[in-house]
């Protein structure tokens, strides 16, 4: 058996864990913790680019594979990678060192606590993207809500309790269905290794109802409307790192429940269902889109706009077309790393003037030059300009759409206008027109390690804008053998 | 001549129990003696119990009339380990108000041997036996800090109440002897049919003292003010042990003398479940004691046991026990944080007492989170194992709306269980509490917790002791 490297990849950030809570908590000085936080998650990412370049792009087939016997003759501990988690493990790796350099203004008490979660909740992301068993899976998905919840609720905003509330209950409420269908597989097909299920394909009676289990739970983790109203709230209150985590990759485990999941065990469901995710998506886009453009509150906008563009993903990925689902993955990335960078932004300034108020900015291009350029990268790559991943993504996803359902498509792309027409009006408010607090002119430029993140962040950003292929490569395989799998399983069925 | 070895353990225990009672008669001040000659018998029965019974799959003795196969001396050995941890971290507590006598040791022993009788008995008068002299027991117990007002009322409240369940429960046993001519359950279990009305009364009468025994709705009532008032040790004791034995004479009831009659009991079983589940999720949300919220979610608990109760399959019935195996040490854990809220010889047992606890106890919030996290079902800790073998069982057998109910009702159970986290975590802290507690209340608090927390590592372990048993 070769080295395990995806259990070190999802052990490593816990035995760091580990190491600080042996640390002493001190107050106000506390850059030992940081620097272990830090080394153990730039070790994990140069773990995860090791495992990108020796990944073989030819096969779908999973890759690294662990298989060990867990609960005796019920679940295996079986990990593995193919073409389409590898690049979520990546966006993971890479997204935690940056929340960690980031926690330095905005989380001011028991700062070690707080970095004991982060790598935690990096361990549980990690298990979900790699997790090749049904209950696996389940396992770190739910795992993944308390850290999370004491994110929220220890380090948050004012109105934190009652978010951190909503944020574990919906979660909970969804994924408890998703239990009673994940141990319904294990009756009906005799086993909850995923790629075994691939195989014996679920007998075509039950995927309905299965499919809808799963779906509870993904569509509040996406969040989907209706279901979306925790994230507003959750992304409000918690601290950057939070939301930035939330944004980057917490939504994207349920993108990649829908593809690695549902398309994958319920082909029959999955065209069953596809109308009410076209409408779903459909409303996500426009109707939170029209939420956004009246937001006060830029987090909130933010937030918003996540739920936008989170309806693309769900739009692509059903299209169950080639595009449309590199696409939506390309989307998942690009928003991965936009959005983080977005909450990353409206918390530089929220360390300076401690107001999230679109209102109390003004004019701050003069004062904040380079925060402003930067600001607008993320804000044109959020809208999805030309050039920027956000574009690629999108576009993807359009032309999917486009092959399968004209009246969605259309529709679909009048969410892009929209998406451009809130994005553009925030950035006007925030930064354009005339100074309105004489406060702001106190205001210093990006010190260096804000000027690091956002740098790191807007560089795979206009990279894979000009030059997606090294994504498409990885994923292209695993994509078409997707849809190959799904097209031949219909046509059996 | 019958193969004595069998019942070593209890003719031990009893014969302890009398020389403990001689000692503390005519020996002065021996309180501590006691106590620790107790402990030292409750190891010497666990040792012979492990030695003489374990290896038996099933053999029966005095006419058949007591049985010891896989799960009585599974059963046993738990019941002796948690009357064990409830006896050593017990003496702090009890000094505190002056109620360290030999007493308690004597009366915890006299519960312990009756708990034994009852999970061996294949017979109903040595079962009513069992369960009459644990029960005298507890009463006396419940009472035990018999200044106070609230333990008084607890003990009465609860002989009043568990008086009324027993004499149902021998009513009960009283028309299933007259259907069936006999008082063994194996033969019990050949001449019942269902073709008898008067005799579902009979089952009935039965199951209702039985739920009583276990605190199940609609039969709770007796449960919050027992353990409110009772001292904290004895809840912790009530919470834990005789559970588990109420459960094993559940399961023996359900599947040896009734086995031919599921149609009639398996719909009662799963209405004390649901009714259970929900109702101990919802009404521990108004809670603002700990061991009120503690005996409604036990209420809870009993419920998913009892899911595991209704499937009429060995998986379900060893669901069942792994549950109550883990929900034992979680609960062991639980009492010790509680046990380790103490200021200046005082104990809290408010929810709003444990306000901002995070700030100067960091460990014991630690543990704390933990044990919440694992009594609301959230993976990876043990509780959500519990939860994910009864469901397992319970899907197996098509049961979705109790899989479904079941698996809702613990969502309205994790909001009880994060609001005590909220108030850990997230509120503004009080007063320090004293850190000097006894080395045992320590050690069972960092035993259960990792116990708790680490189960995933190897899950098979207890699986494979469960799943010798196979009663059906």
């Amino acid at each position: 058996m070769n080295f395990p490297i995806l259990s070190s990849l999802i052990l490593l950030p816990t035995v760091g864990a580990l190491f600080l809570f042996f640390t002493k908590d001190k107050e106000g000085n506390n850059s030992t913790a940081k620097y272990v936080a830090l080394f153990t998650t730039i070790v994990n990412f140069l773990i995860s680019i090791y495992l990108w370049i020796s990944f073989d792009q030819s096969t779908s087939n999973f890759q690294f594979v662990e298989d060990r016997t867990w609960i005796e003759g019920f679940i295996n501990y079986k990990v593995g990678v193919d073409g389409i988690s590898i690049l979520f493990i990546i966006l993971t790796t890479f997204i935690t060192p940056l929340c960690i350099i980031s926690v330095n203004n905005s989380v001011k008490n028991r700062l070690r606590d707080f970095l004991i979660a982060i790598l935690i909740m990096e361990s549980f992301m990690i298990g979900v993207f790699c997790a090749l068993d049904l209950v696996v899976f389940y396992l770190f998905f739910e795992a993944g809500l308390i850290p999370m919840f004491l994110i929220i609720g220890i380090w948050g905003g004012p109105k934190r309790v009652y978010s951190a509330f909503k944020f574990f209950l919906y979660t909970l409420l969804g994924s408890v269905l998703m239990l009673v269908a994940i141990i319904s597989i294990y009756w009906i097909a005799g086993t909850t290794d995923v790629i075994q299920l691939y195989e014996l394909g679920i007998d075509a009676k039950y995927q309905n109802l299965l499919w809808l289990a799963f779906f509870s739970s993904f569509a509040v983790k996406t969040p989907m409307w209706p279901v979306h109203t925790w994230l507003p709230d959750a992304h409000v209150e918690a601290p950057t790192a939070g939301s930035v985590l939330l944004a980057a990759i917490l939504l994207k485990m349920a993108g990649y429940g829908f593809i690695r999941f549902s398309l994958g065990l319920f082909p029959v469901a999955s065209e069953v269902f596809t109308p009410l995710i076209y409408t779903l998506s459909v409303i996500a886009i426009i109707f939170t889109s029209f939420i956004a453009l009246m937001q006060e509150d830029m987090k909130k906008l933010i937030a918003y706009s996540s739920v936008a563009h989170m309806g693309f993903v769900t739009l692509g990925i059903f299209t169950l077309q080639q595009q449309g689902i590199e696409g939506s993955i390309i989307q998942m990335i690009s928003h991965g790393l936009v959005s983080a960078a977005l909450f990353l932004c409206v918390g530089v300034v929220y360390d300076r003037m401690h107001s999230r108020m679109i209102n109390s900015y003004g004019g701050i291009v003069t004062i904040i030059p380079k925060y402003s350029i930067l600001f607008m990268l993320f804000t044109l790559a959020a809208l999805g300009l030309p050039g920027t991943s956000g574009f690629i993504g999108e576009f993807l996803i359009l032309m999917g759409a486009f092959k399968d359902n004209f009246l969605v498509a259309v529709i679909a792309s009048l969410g892009v206008i929209l998406g451009a027409a809130y994005m553009l009006w925030l950035y006007k408010r925030v930064v354009f027109g005339k100074l309105v607090n004489e406060d702001l002119k106190k205001m210093f430029d990006l010190n260096r390690s804000e000027y690091l993140i956002l740098s790191c962040l807007a560089f795979p950003t206009l990279f894979f804008g000009f030059y997606p292929d090294p994504l498409i490569n990885t994923i292209e395989v695993s994509v078409t053998d997707l849809i190959n799998m799904h097209n031949t399983n219909i046509a059996s069925k | 001549m019958e193969n004595l070895n069998l019942v070593l353990p209890e003719i031990f225990i009893s014969l302890s129990i009398m020389f403990l009672l001689v000692l503390g008669v005519f020996k002065k001040n021996s309180s501590k003696i006691t106590f620790n000659l107790s402990l030292f018998a409750i190891l010497i029965t666990t040792i012979i119990l492990i030695n003489e019974t374990f290896s038996v799959s099933r053999e029966t003795l005095f006419n058949e009339s007591v049985v010891i196969d896989s799960m009585s001396s599974l059963m046993k050995i738990i019941t002796l380990i948690g009357g064990f941890l409830v006896l050593v971290i017990s003496s702090s507590y009890l000094k505190t108000f002056k109620i360290y006598n030999i007493e308690y040791p004597v009366l915890i022993l006299s519960s312990i041997l009756g708990m034994m009788v009852m999970i061996s008995s294949n017979d109903l008068i040595v079962f009513y036996m069992g369960l009459e002299l644990q029960s005298l027991a507890l009463y006396v117990l419940a009472t035990y800090n018999r200044d106070q007002l609230k333990s008084s009322e607890a003990g009465l409240k609860y002989f009043v109440l568990s008086a009324l369940s027993s004499g149902l429960l021998l009513y009960g046993c009283s028309l299933v002897y007259g259907f069936s001519g006999s008082t063994n359950f194996d033969v019990i279990s050949n001449q019942l049919n269902s073709n008898e009305y008067v005799l579902t009364f009979g089952i009935v009468f039965i199951l209702v003292g039985l739920a009583f025994k276990i605190s199940a709705v609609p039969f709770h009532m007796w449960a919050p003010d027992v353990y409110e008032g009772s001292p904290t040790t004895v809840t912790l004791f009530f919470t834990m042990v005789p559970k588990i034995a109420a459960l094993t004479v559940f399961i023996r009831f359900l599947y040896v003398p009734f086995l031919n009659l599921i149609d009639q009991w398996q719909m009662i079983i799963i209405f004390l479940s649901i009714a259970s589940m929900v109702f101990g999720a919802v009404a521990a949300i108004g809670q603002t004691n700990i061991k009120r919220l503690i005996a409604y979610s036990s209420i809870g608990h009993i419920g998913y046991t009892l899911a595991g109760l209704a499937t009429a399959s060995n998986e379900g019935i060893q669901s069942s026990i792994i549950y109550i195996s883990i929900y034992v040490v979680m609960n062991l854990a639980l009492f010790s944080c509680l046990l380790m809220l103490r200021r200046r010889d005082q104990y809290y047992e408010d929810i709003e007492d444990l306000s901002g606890l995070s700030k100067n106890h960091p460990l014991l919030s630690l543990c704390l989170l933990v044990i919440l996290f694992s009594l609301a079902g959230i993976p990876p800790l043990a509780g959500f194992f519990a939860k994910f073998y009864v469901f397992k069982a319970v899907l197996e057998q098509s049961m979705f709306f109790l899989a479904i109910v079941g698996l809702l009702s613990t969502v309205i159970a994790a909001f009880y269980y994060l609001r005590i986290i909220k108030i850990i975590y997230f509120d503004k802290e009080k007063d320090k509490y004293d850190t000097d507690h006894s080395l045992w209340l320590k050690f069972s608090l960092t035993v259960s917790t990792i116990l708790i927390l680490l189960y995933f590592i190897f899950p098979s372990q207890l699986i494979e002791v469960v799943s010798r048993i196979n009663i059906i």
